[in-house]
């Protein structure tokens, strides 16, 4: 190979630019950039209303925006939105699993959609059923399910074409631990498989976990765009401090002087968010007060960027 | 990207069609029962209740024009009632059709799916009518096979009309207005339970810019032994409504789910 060629870059599995959508006269989603790489999972976070759905479904096709380029698996968007459609799963963000079939015929009925026909498709559906952990439920009505269920035969849905990119709407919302665990642990094999995965969360726990690269995304805006760690590292203070209940708030208010710390406070519950923490604790130590010392995390950042006050 | 853009037609529609016919193999002892039994009342009850009262019309009696009559107005119910009521459950309460645009199908195909579903199950039942009629020897010949085209094509028109409404309904309620401004007059009007000969003139005018008198037109001379005139006049009003029907459809539909 001449080492003067520059290394290969591949293409971007999906790429937006300038992206914009206003429902009357209300700009949901403003400018947004985003490039998504093969084989990774990329996480857009944000409040509920910060225009992740919507961004979503202009990546789909099922919105057409009004500004910006869109390209998804190499497919100009939304012109040839039912081509990409072919090559990609959706996991929608409430179930839109079919009420009138059982759980086999849900993605039986699927296949069909996508043109998957005889052998090819029994044994695709035999091969989700387990994938999803349903194969004793096969011929339950979908009304028999439990919430974690019928996310996993979603999921399982999803995959019926051996899609390149899975797009995931608020995957684990509403689900109890084990079923979120659950989730996650078939979200990992697909990455493991290659597959390249979009999702929306707000669970900062499981954009950590999950996400090689995230946005946080705030009316309609992008307000960063990283690898978690980075985030954290470029966006806030390394040590963060937890205190509350009225002894805590008393001795705060007791402080006279700048406190080596970015504070925030509200009623009851303060955070300190701090590049050194030995010299507060030593002084929260002194006045016996009870505090908890643990890593910046993800949250913190996104607090930071996207304000403490309440949305929706 | 204009106002109306014109519904973009592919077999995709294929699928659509299928799912809905997988559902209705689910439950086809009791629909068939239903598809039976109702025309099968309304016959015996009207024909010869009424029909002792009222006699022949001339050279038919009236069971005999009753039977054409109602398997024509049954392809009408039967389309609308698919067209308004079971397709806005899959598209609103069970967000059937949101699942299937997540797979690479189109708005288009499905409301084209959805319209080609609703004119099978009008064949369906109007055929089952005719079958009913037949036993009863309330059919002539063979000709009454040739109105079975006719009902398919009746059923896509009335349940591509039935889709205009469902795309601008935000709940069941509406369909009501439909059935009362619409399908009810045009079931009074259109020559099923009397010849329209008796109705005023100008009754009788709004009654011909109907599409189910033309319906009527070419089915029951089919059903009693006579060959149907004017057949491309009656064929192109019904088509005409069908055409219009899909395109108002699908494009209201866009915009109300592509948005």
């Amino acid at each position: 190979m001449d080492p003067l060629d520059p290394p290969s870059i591949p293409a971007p599995i999906a790429q937006a630019q300038g992206l914009v959508k206003r429902y009357d006269g209300r700009t949901v989603v403003d400018h947004i950039d985003l490039t998504v790489q093969p084989g990774e999972c990329f996480g857009l976070l944000g409040p509920n209303g910060a225009g992740k759905t919507t961004t979503l479904r202009m990546l789909l096709g099922l919105t057409p925006p009004d500004e910006g380029a869109l390209s998804v698996l190499g497919e100009p968007i939304p012109e040839r939105a039912r081509e990409a459609r072919r090559r990609l799963g959706i996991v929608p963000q409430f179930d839109t699993l079919d009420p009138d079939f059982t759980v086999r015929e849900n993605l039986h009925t699927y296949a069909d959609y996508f043109g998957l026909k005889g052998r090819a498709r029994r044994q695709r559906v035999e091969d989700l059923l387990r994938f999803a952990s349903l194969e004793s439920r096969r011929d339950a009505p979908i009304s028999a399910l439990s919430g974690g269920m019928k996310r996993r035969l979603t999921l399982a849905r999803a995959l019926i074409n051996q899609p390149e990119l899975v797009v995931l709407d608020e995957p684990t919302t509403g689900l109890d631990p084990q079923a979120r665990h659950h989730i996650w642990q078939c979200l990992r094999g697909l990455l493991k498989s290659g597959t390249a995965l979009i999702l929306t969360t707000h669970y900062m726990e499981e954009a950590e976990r999950l996400c090689d690269r995230l946005a946080i995304i705030d009316r309609g805006r992008v307000v960063a765009q990283d690898s978690p760690q980075s985030l954290i590292r470029t966006h806030i203070e390394p040590h963060v401090l937890e205190l509350d209940g009225p002894t805590a708030m008393a001795w705060l208010d007791a402080q006279t002087g700048d406190l080596p710390a970015r504070l925030w406070r509200m009623g009851d519950l303060a955070l300190l968010y701090t590049l050194q923490a030995a010299p507060l604790t030593a002084a929260l130590e002194q006045a016996g007060i009870r505090y908890l010392h643990r890593p910046a995390n993800l949250e913190d950042v996104f607090m930071k960027l996207t304000g403490h006050e309440l949305r929706d | 990207m204009s106002a109306f853009p014109l519904p973009r037609l592919s077999l995709r529609f294929i699928p659509v069609w299928r799912r809905n016919l997988r559902v209705w193999r689910k439950i086809m002892v009791p629909s068939i029962m239903g598809n039976f039994g109702e025309p099968v009342l309304y016959l015996l009850a009207f024909g010869y209740g009424f029909g002792r009262l009222v006699g022949d019309l001339g050279e038919l009696p009236y069971m005999v024009f009753l039977a054409s009559g109602i398997v024509c107005s049954s392809a009408m119910y039967t389309a609308s009632f698919e067209g308004m009521y079971s397709a806005y459950t899959r598209m609103s309460e069970q967000k059937t059709w949101d699942g299937m645009l997540g797979a690479p199908l189109n708005l288009d195909d499905i409301v084209l799916g959805e319209i080609i579903w609703a004119a099978t199950k009008a064949l369906f039942s109007a055929g089952a009518i005719l079958v009913v009629a037949a036993v009863l020897g309330l059919i002539s010949d063979l000709r009454a096979l040739l109105a079975l085209p006719v009902i398919l094509l009746a059923g896509f028109c009335f349940g591509a009309c039935a889709m205009i409404v469902t795309a601008v309904s935000r709940s069941y309620d509406f369909f009501l207005y439909y059935f009362t401004l619409a399908v009810t007059p045009m079931l009074l009007l259109s020559g099923v339970f009397f010849p329209l000969e008796q109705l005023p003139t100008a009754v009788a005018a709004l009654a011909w810019a109907l599409p189910l008198v033309h319906v009527v037109e070419i089915v029951r001379p089919l059903m009693t032994g006579a060959w149907p005139s004017q057949v491309p006049l009656h064929l192109s009003v019904i088509l005409v409504y069908g055409l219009v029907g899909l395109t108002v459809a699908t494009a209201l539909l866009r915009r109300r789910l592509m948005r």
